[in-house]
């Protein structure tokens, strides 16, 4: 089969070890159904006169007919990803986008260009394209396709085309501030529901999101007190002649255990943090969609009141809201439908991302655990040595 | 009158057990000078071995001090008792008394001028900060001050200790007691001075490395000490924020249904995890006050050390002034002026002394020169004796050290180890818990 060989033939620029599988998305249709395979990877700076910024190569490879070729390599800039993101918005406004790396992060002290700063972009940007090709509608989004598969001088001619965005953001905002209110009254219980949910869910990821930073600060301000800690035990040694051993065997079990520290932090940083960070952007993603519904909903309550305030162009406004309410129906439907998918692939992630902080931990406790034991074991052995010494006449 | 000159040493280097009942022995008459070759207490016969000995309690006191100003102060309730041997079984009687924290400084310093050659065991600290009321300080002290009257009673020489007993058993009247003895008037206040350096021209090389050695102990455990209690502080936080989690998760768990359980109960693990430093660290306090003990012996270690360096001078400055009268006697017999002098030269101009008067001084200076090298040769002894007995002591003393230092290495272990076994559970039962979310 074809179609197999290449799935199976693709490696990914990006390995794929076990340990980043926690990062990857669930795949809803399990791998031999996915025909889609996207990575993102090789970032490279581009200095102009005006500016300086970085592309990323998308290399997307595919079984679908309605791509011209299986194969797709291009460049893009967090721009383009910027356009792609509004564009789905526009097109499917009660669909739940998946979020982006922010723009510039101030908090973490990151320089704009470090590597550490990139290669975090990478990893989100990666994930961000995955979770839409990972989508049941937004997988078939043209400008999706567009995305993934035009050259540059494609890209920038085919985004021209079309009501510009702050035409677009202008109409959202007016009819947002006009219609919200009505839509509230109005609001099917299913969706007071999901508004209360999503008001509760966002404080607490946001909690949850200081949590795990405090606790990182605090694991390192740790891990740098030790490094100092064990070194002293080694100094210390220098004088001493009977327990020089015993001291220089505690230092190097203070340095083993600053180690296993250090591990304890990276896994923190790999996958709790980002994760904890999504779902952040995902709580702000959801309350939009909600807001977006809401005003759907406001277009057509504000026109059935004004049609009970008119006595003639009943017939005209009948079609209206008729229209209007497919346009309502159609947008709940997708609502109702994606926050059922958002909530089980949620579920999902803190699952596993908790029960890999939970590893985490345990991992760095057997370690530790085990270099103890072991200089236990040798200080006890010493000691009935010298006890077997101070025996003999 | 006490007998207080320093006995010489045998060296029993046994560490010290656990107290084995014995009977208790009667105390030695305090007549005559003991013998010289008299052996020291055998481990067996230590004060420690006879008799339990506590600081069972502390309390806030407030009274009237020397100056008639109302102060508050806390005492401490010394009980001993004898331990009967184990075919008698009976129970001797719990006899107690009160003292306060100067009343164990007196008798420290007592036992640091009567034992000039001897490690003398260190007090827990003076001050820690402004609060000496606060609970946390005064049960730590409590602790210090039992293990110092543990390591007096088990040490060979300072367990015979007349006032030392009196320490222990008689309340009233120990203070005049302790000045009776008059030791104050032998305490060096040349010693207060601890930075004088005293221009000693044979230095014993071991008592010099001695001291440099004591030295370093000092100054390594004071900073290991200093960083210990940073690590510790950080490991409080570390902990402490993971309770945070238990909250937030509980909070959360009641918006969720097929998710709330596993979180709800993650949380209560979290709230363990964060809850269990305290006990934790409280743990380690205790390793930390095991070093310090060290931190502070180390000072007695160097005491020993000055004290030779001090005798040694006295030495040395002796027998230079022995030299130079016997000099000046050989000058004044024959006649020869070797070295200028301002008494030769005003007799040369204003005329030369009569015999006679040369005769008397001669003979001045031969009586102040046989006198001279009486005390040189007395000096020379106690100094002999001294580096004897002090070197016994300082043996004894370094084998202690490294028993103790490695026991509390050991028992570092031990905390760690049960620090993560801890963790290990509290994550295991967390993960099960997430892996139910």
């Amino acid at each position: 089969d074809a179609s197999l060989t290449e799935v199976n033939s693709f490696s990914p620029s990006v390995p794929i070890s076990p340990s980043s599988m926690i990062n990857q998305y669930k795949f809803e249709d399990g791998p031999e159904l996915r025909d889609l395979f996207i990575t993102v990877d090789d970032p490279e700076s581009h200095i102009t006169a005006i500016e300086t910024f970085i592309t990323y190569r998308v290399v997307t490879k595919t079984t679908r007919g309605e791509f011209d070729s299986s194969e797709y390599e291009v460049r893009r800039r967090y721009q383009d990803f910027l356009w792609l993101k509004s564009k789905l918005e526009e097109a499917h406004p009660t669909l739940i986008i998946p979020p982006l790396p922010e723009k510039f992060i101030m908090k973490g002290m990151v320089e704009r260009f470090s590597d550490e700063f990139i290669e975090t972009r990478r990893k989100a940007l990666h994930k961000f394209l995955n979770r839409i090709a990972d989508h049941p509608t937004l997988t078939f989004n043209e400008d999706f396709k567009i995305f993934l598969t035009a050259q540059a001088w494609e890209l920038s001619s085919h985004k021209k085309q079309g009501p510009g965005l702050l035409s677009r953001m202008g109409q959202t905002v007016r009819a947002v501030a006009s219609s919200v209110r009505g839509a509230v009254k109005n609001r099917p219980e299913m969706f007071t529901e999901m508004n209360n949910y999503m008001e509760t869910f966002s404080q607490k990821i946001n909690l949850l999101d200081k949590i795990a930073h405090r606790i990182y600060k605090e694991e390192r301000d740790y891990f740098n007190e030790m490094k100092e800690y064990g070194p002293i035990h080694t100094l210390w040694s220098a004088s001493e002649e009977d327990i020089a051993d015993s001291l220089k065997g505690l230092a190097s079990c203070i340095e083993r255990c600053c180690r296993a520290t250090e591990r304890r932090m990276a896994g923190l940083s790999e996958h709790l943090l980002p994760i904890l960070h999504e779902y952040v952007l995902y709580s702000e993603i959801l309350t939009g969609v909600l807001k977006r519904r809401d005003q759907i909903q406001g277009e057509l309550d504000s026109k059935v009141d004004a049609l009970a305030n008119k006595k003639t162009e009943k017939d005209l406004f009948s079609e209206e809201i008729g229209k209007l309410e497919d346009k309502v129906e159609r947008a709940n439907n997708a609502l109702k439908a994606d926050w059922d998918r958002w909530k089980q692939n949620m579920q999902w992630d803190m699952r596993s991302t908790f029960t890999n902080v939970a590893e985490n931990n345990l991992r760095y406790y057997e370690e530790c655990l085990a270099t103890w034991e072991s200089f236990l074991a040798s200080q006890t052995v010493d000691l009935r040595v010298d006890e077997d010494s101070e025996d003999r006449p | 009158m006490e007998s207080t000159e320093p006995e010489p040493s045998g060296s029993r280097p046994e560490e010290e057990e656990e107290e084995e009942e014995e009977e208790e022995e009667e105390e030695e008459d305090d007549g005559a000078l003991p013998p010289p070759e008299q052996p020291l207490a055998a481990m067996e016969d230590c004060l420690a071995k006879k008799m339990e000995i506590t600081v069972s309690e502390a309390e806030k006191r407030t009274g009237r001090n020397a100056m008639n100003i109302q102060e508050t102060y806390t005492a401490y309730l010394i009980e001993t008792r004898a331990v009967e041997s184990q075919s008698e079984g009976q129970c001797a009687p719990v006899e107690s008394l009160w003292r306060r924290y100067s009343e164990f400084e007196l008798l420290r310093n007592y036992l640091s001028v009567t034992y000039p050659h001897i490690v003398v065991p260190p007090l827990p600290e003076k001050r820690l900060s402004a609060d000496n009321m606060d609970p946390d300080f005064v049960e730590r002290r409590r602790i210090g001050l039992e293990n110092f009257l543990l390591r007096v009673a088990s040490h060979p020489v300072l367990c015979q200790d007349k006032i030392f007993y009196a320490f222990l058993m008689q309340e009233g009247g120990w203070k005049e007691m302790v000045n009776e003895t008059g030791f104050q008037l032998k305490a060096d206040s040349r010693l207060k001075a601890l930075n004088a350096t005293f221009r000693v021209k044979n230095p014993d090389k071991r008592f010099t490395e001695l001291k440099h050695y004591s030295d370093e102990l000092q100054s390594v455990i004071s900073h290991l000490l200093r960083v210990r209690a940073r690590v510790a502080d950080r490991l409080y936080g570390v902990y402490k924020v993971h309770g945070n989690y238990g909250r937030v998760f509980s909070e959360w768990s009641a918006i969720e249904k097929e998710m709330g359980d596993g979180l709800q109960s993650a949380g209560h693990h979290m709230d363990v995890y964060a809850a269990s430093i305290d006990d934790i660290l409280e743990e380690e306090e205790h390793y930390a006050d095991q070093l310090k003990e060290y931190l502070f012996y180390a000072e007695a270690l160097r005491a020993v050390c000055r004290k030779h360096e001090l005798m040694q001078y006295d030495l040395e400055m002796a027998a230079q002034d022995l030299t130079s009268k016997k000099q000046q006697c050989e000058e004044l017999a024959t006649g020869t002026v070797r070295t200028f002098s301002l008494k030769g030269m005003t007799s040369k101009l204003f005329g030369q002394e009569t015999p006679e008067q040369r005769e008397a001084k001669i003979k001045v200076l031969e009586e102040q020169i046989q006198e001279g090298e009486e005390q040189l040769k007395s000096k020379n002894l106690e100094g002999r004796d001294f580096v004897k007995s002090a070197w016994a002591d300082i043996e004894r003393f370094k084998e202690q050290k490294n028993h103790d230092l490695k026991e509390a290495l050991i028992s570092y272990a031990v905390m760690q180890i049960s620090m993560c076994k801890k963790g290990i559970q509290v994550w295991t039962n967390a993960k099960e818990c997430f892996s139910k979310m």
